[in-house]
């Protein structure tokens, strides 16, 4: 079973849908007792930073997160996985869940459409079960203004606007993290998740 | 490299396709479902479905056919038409849109830009421009599918439409839609050398190489085409392949 946290952000329904496709059985839920007995982990999450860590924090997930995300595979998309680093500088500084190291603040390139919206290529830099099967021609969906800035060795794969945005993010353990959309990401998204659900196995 | 993207849009009234082929494979003739499936599968960057729905009565028909399709089809789906309140944002989102294109009512309330984006994130909120060139490098807004004139320069327009915190614009030209010259070049140059936010072009495909065109002489960041991707005409597939041949990056 995942757990797919619902803290009240996000089109959470699309990581269902795509779990539901692929015949991963899952729940939304915001119970700690269900987050503990859950196999894997998903953090889903779109908004702004600081107002995820407050709902965070305030219904208590916080701790429950941080306890479970070492114990079994968990995953962040898109806001889900800045929350895994340090902290972010979106709107002000704010502690994050530090499951990785590093921060997250704004796309530095001035002369760049942003929101970096739209397909954009997955670059390779460290092995991740989340890539197996991947081709070398992958394209991936993203819609973010900030981004991580992050060892390269958490790196496991990137993509181009102006220069590095970490797409897929690891501790080479247990806790990962996709900027894009997985859930929105076509074929190419749905072996991702299809690879982070058979973790759990 | 950020790919270029290549939107169909689909027009559905009270449910069911208003115009289209019979696409091969599709079971039932008209289902949006299975429309925005074969989209999907001949390589749709996004899909975009506009209700043209009459009655206020009819926009639970539309929110069935996202909650359908978000089942089925795992590319980023707007919706537009009829959306004139945060309500109307929320219902559709959690049918299972990522982003909504509000328009005219925007331009009546721009507000809704505003209270859109802070409730919801700048990221699923478009907003839809209908613009005709009134002079020289100078075009005004119209709203009402392009019937009313409200007289509004359209770059102080996008301007504002930016500032209030839309995700996206999607710029239709009245002068070149329905017309199938290709698009708008001087009103696209226009709007995205003035906002950052990503610009849509929309109105006048009419042939394979109007949308290479577009990327190469503007900075758009996707093109949206309706009646030549329903009749078949073209296949995205076919779009893509000519951008590629021209070294333009598509998916």
């Amino acid at each position: 079973m995942v757990a797919i946290i619902d803290y009240g952000a996000g089109n959470i329904f699309s990581v269902k849908n795509a779990l539901d496709r692929l015949g991963a059985e899952s729940l939304l839920t915001s119970d700690k007792k269900d987050i503990e007995s859950a196999d894997s982990i998903i953090l889903p999450g779109v908004g702004a930073f600081p107002a995820a860590m407050k709902m965070l924090e305030e219904s208590g997930l916080k701790d429950v997160i941080i306890t479970q995300a070492k114990r079994k595979p968990f995953l962040g998309i898109c806001l889900g996985m800045q929350l895994l680093f340090e902290k972010s500088f979106e709107f002000e500084e704010y502690d994050g869940l530090g499951l990785l190291k590093g921060y997250v603040d704004m796309i530095p390139e001035k002369e760049l459409v942003i929101p970096h919206m739209g397909w954009n290529k997955l670059e390779y830099l460290n092995a991740s079960p989340l890539l197996d099967g991947l081709g070398e021609d992958e394209y991936v969906y993203f819609v973010h203004s900030y981004k991580a800035f992050c060892p390269d060795s958490e790196i496991c794969a990137y993509s181009e606007y102006g220069s590095r945005v970490p797409a897929l993010v690891s501790d080479g353990k247990t806790v990962f993290g996709c900027q894009f959309h997985p859930e929105k990401s076509g074929e190419t998204g749905l072996k991702i998740l299809k690879n982070f659900a058979a973790l759990a196995k | 490299m950020l790919a270029k993207r290549i939107i169909p849009c689909l027009d559905v009234r009270d449910g069911k396709v208003v115009k289209g082929v019979n696409f091969k494979g599709i079971k039932e003739v008209g289902d949006p479902v299975e429309y925005a499936y074969e989209y999907d599968r001949q390589g749709a960057d996004e899909i975009v479905f506009y209700d043209i729905t009459a009655s206020h009565e009819g926009r639970g028909v539309i929110l069935d056919v996202v909650s359908k399709t978000a089942k089925k089809v795992f590319v980023p789906l707007t919706v537009g038409g009829g959306i004139s309140t945060v309500d109307d944002i929320r219902n559709t989102l959690r049918a299972g849109a990522d982003k909504v294109s509000v328009n005219s009512q925007a331009v009546k309330d721009p507000q809704l830009i505003k209270d859109g984006a802070d409730i919801f994130g700048s990221q699923c909120i478009c907003v839809g421009i209908d613009a005709k060139k009134t002079a020289e490098d100078k075009w005004t807004v119209f709203i009402n599918g392009g019937r009313i004139d409200m007289g509004i320069d359209l770059i102080e327009w996008v301007k504002r439409v930016e500032q209030l915190g839309a995700g996206e614009i999607c710029l239709n030209s009245i002068d070149t839609d329905g017309v199938r010259g290709g698009f708008d070049i001087p009103m696209l140059k226009a709007v995205c050398s003035a906002v950052k936010i990503p610009v849509i072009a929309s109105g006048g495909a009419g042939k394979l190489g109007d949308f290479a065109d577009a990327f190469l002489k503007t900075d758009c960041s996707a093109a949206l085409a309706a009646s030549l991707f329903h009749f078949n005409e073209l296949t995205i597939d076919e779009v893509k392949k000519d951008c590629r041949s021209k070294g333009i990056r598509v998916r």
